[in-house]
């Protein structure tokens, strides 16, 4: 830009804004969240159980599909329903007792056991790589999930490249995580209005009456917790494929946090409203780095702070004044009251 | 469990008066745990480095305990899962470098300060945020994600003005003072003076003085307190007032012993609520115990496993006691 940065405080580049790579990457990381907090939805918009644990889903659902590539020579395809199996198991493990607590102490208990999870990652070295993170090896490319990824991504651009001159290397993973996200909404929203989705909204509602009604209340929210491992160890493989490394910091309490919050800007008891929230929330957090803050004040480290600034800000303002997000019903909001 | 299968053999009288004994007094069963770890390890790896690390262990977790006593009243008065907590330690920690590194003044000052400024803050958040939002008749859903919320605003705050370089205040780290053959540094002994002290106090003035009596009733029931004419909007206001001053002096006394970096805080959550849940929601005094105990077995389990390993002590205990004993070992057996 030819004008003095100085001369305007809030100078906005707009070539960025039409960056399409920036976009599709941004995208990627929608798609993932909105993932993630599809499984939110179901656990605690739909069945009432506050689950704080979901980052540890996508860190075993990550951490086994690349261990069982890397370390026990797996083919890449039948290491994703292994890793998503693990994920399931690992959500009925922890359920079993953890389910009968209060709805606080479950929250309490599921984030504590997502640190357990992520602690172990970062300290059984010879497994996980530890801190170093977990990728492939570059000299041996013969044995690595992210080569049989690269396949499917060059055929998918193979096939876009008719419409599309030059298509970004991410697009094909974008259409993959959308795609996985639209399947997953229909699903949901298929089995919300099957009996067994009206015992999950019952057991959120009152879940005495329900177990009075003769229903294994336990067994149903099991199952909940485990369909949403399932959806965690997916959005774990996607963000094994979008970062190529494998990183302990990449599943804190952080990135359940995050992922509520685009379940609450979306709305409680909308699986729609999720994938919205998930576009939006992303967007405008990422959407500040267009904004071309002057360094000082605006230090990297300044501006990473604001982003944390907003989500809070965001969800504060949320739970005072709409509490039910952007597209929920108030009456779905029943949790604790 | 083998000791249990053999005094089942024997005599089955023997293990029915225990069993009646544990119910009515459940702390004699985490004690006798806390004994038999005890001995173990002193058989193991001798008397001196288990006493050592024990000591190591108390400093820990006079930190939990100071910031678990806050917890503990608020979650138990208010209902409140308060995730900020552990933010308003690192605030307290900041408030103290401010005085103490910024300005030059003694770490005294720095930790009345940083004592003031977070009761002013927990002050702050009750008019502006819980008060109305317990007007609502708002769900526990809401009010955790609120705190969530408020955690992140606050930790981007502190990143914004002192970014996220670890910082060190004014201490002397390098003094110890010997007895027994143990050592333990001069600050560290400070901390657990200062810790014990604090909250013996506090447990006290909750259980003999008026105050006390009223942050009861209102934790029992808060309508009901109303009605009985208590002035709730006062305890309330205290119980944040010692909230945010006891989470404001953890947070300087973690600093001292290590070190400032915005996560400071969050890091040190998970093991004061295992602290807070283990004591009984609400029991300030189970607290304080529940806060040493993770504290000495953090300390302890390095004598056994690696070090990095340590910091899953503090969530294992958390689990274990939601799972065996959600009252808190102290509480009575009731539905939760």
């Amino acid at each position: 830009m030819s004008l003095d940065p100085g001369a305007l405080p809030l100078a906005v580049t707009f070539d960025a804004l039409t960056n399409t790579s920036f976009w599709i990457s941004v995208g990627v990381i929608a798609g993932t969240y909105a993932l993630v907090a599809l499984g939110l939805q179901l656990n605690t918009g739909f069945t009432g159980i506050v689950n704080f644990g979901q980052a540890a889903f996508m860190a075993i659902g990550a951490y086994t599909m690349a261990i069982l590539v890397l370390k026990a020579g797996f083919s890449f395809w039948l290491s994703l329903p292994c890793a998503v199996l693990a994920a399931m198991i690992f959500g009925l493990i922890v359920g079993l007792p953890s389910l009968r607590l209060r709805a606080d102490y479950f929250a309490i208990a599921t984030i504590a056991l997502a640190e357990v999870v992520r602690l172990f990652a970062q300290n059984a070295r010879g497994l996980t790589g530890g801190n170093q993170g977990l990728f492939c090896d570059p000299n041996d490319a013969s044995n690595c999930y992210t080569n049989s990824w690269r396949d499917v991504s060059d055929s998918i651009n193979n096939f876009v490249s008719n419409f599309w001159s030059d298509p970004d290397s991410l697009f094909p993973l974008l259409l993959v995580i959308w795609a996985t996200v639209a399947v997953a909404i229909f699903v949901l929203r298929r089995l919300q209005h099957t009996p067994w989705g009206r015992v999950l909204r019952a057991i959120r509602e009152d879940e005495d009456a329900a177990q009075a009604l003769g229903k294994n209340t336990l067994l149903y929210k099991l199952q909940s917790l485990a369909i949403s491992a399932c959806l965690g160890a997916i959005a774990g493989f996607f963000l094994a494929l979008n970062l190529a490394t494998i990183h302990p910091l990449d599943f804190e309490p952080l990135v359940t946090f995050f992922a509520f919050s685009v379940l609450i800007l979306g709305g409680m008891g909308s699986y729609r409203g999720v994938a919205v929230g998930a576009v939006l929330f992303w967007f405008v957090l990422e959407g500040t780095r267009f904004i071309d803050l002057p360094d000082p004040p605006f230090t990297e480290t300044r501006i990473a702070s604001l982003r944390l600034a907003i989500t809070g800000l965001l969800l504060i303002l949320l739970m005072a004044f709409r509490p039910q997000g952007l597209f929920g019903k108030r009456e779905e909001m029943v949790i604790g009251e | 469990m083998e000791a249990g299968q053999m005094t089942e053999q024997v005599a089955p009288s023997v293990r029915e008066r225990l069993s009646d004994r544990m119910r009515r007094q459940p702390w004699l069963g985490a004690v006798a745990v806390i004994v038999a770890i005890f001995l173990a390890l002193v058989a193991g790896e001798g008397l001196h480095d288990v006493a050592q690390t024990g000591l190591n262990g108390l400093s820990l977790g006079a930190i939990y305990a100071l910031g678990a006593v806050g917890l503990t009243l608020v979650y138990g008065i208010l209902k409140l899962v308060n995730f900020a907590q552990g933010d308003f330690l690192t605030f307290g920690a900041y408030m103290a470098y401010l005085v103490n590194v910024t300005w030059g003044m003694p770490l005294i000052l720095g930790i009345f300060w940083a004592m003031i400024a977070t009761a002013l803050l927990g002050l702050l958040f009750e008019r502006v945020l819980w008060g109305p939002m317990r007007a609502k008749h708002a769900g526990f859903l809401q009010l955790i994600l609120m705190s969530i919320g408020l955690a992140f605003l606050l930790r981007a705050i502190i990143q914004w003005f002192w970014s996220t370089d670890v910082r060190v205040l004014d201490v002397d780290t390098t003094s110890t003072v010997q007895f027994l053959g143990l050592r333990i540094g001069q600050t560290q002994l400070i901390v657990v003076i200062v810790g014990i002290a604090v909250i013996i106090g506090i447990g006290l003035m909750l259980r003999l003085t008026l105050l006390g009596k009223q942050m009861r009733a209102l934790s029992d029931d808060l309508e009901l307190a109303e009605t009985a004419g208590i002035n709730t909007r006062r305890v309330i206001n205290y119980t944040w007032i010692f909230a945010g001053a006891l989470a404001g002096l953890a947070g300087v006394l973690s600093a001292a012993t290590t070190d400032l970096r915005p996560e400071l805080g969050f890091e040190l959550l998970l093991p004061i609520f295992a602290a807070v849940i283990l004591g009984g929601i609400g029991d300030a005094f189970g607290a304080l115990a529940a806060g040493m105990v993770i504290g000495v077995m953090t300390e302890w389990s390095t004598l056994v496993i690696d070090a990095r390993w340590k910091t899953a002590v503090g969530f294992l205990v958390l689990i274990i006691a939601l799972i065996v004993r959600p009252q808190g070992i102290f509480g009575k057996a009731k539905t939760v």
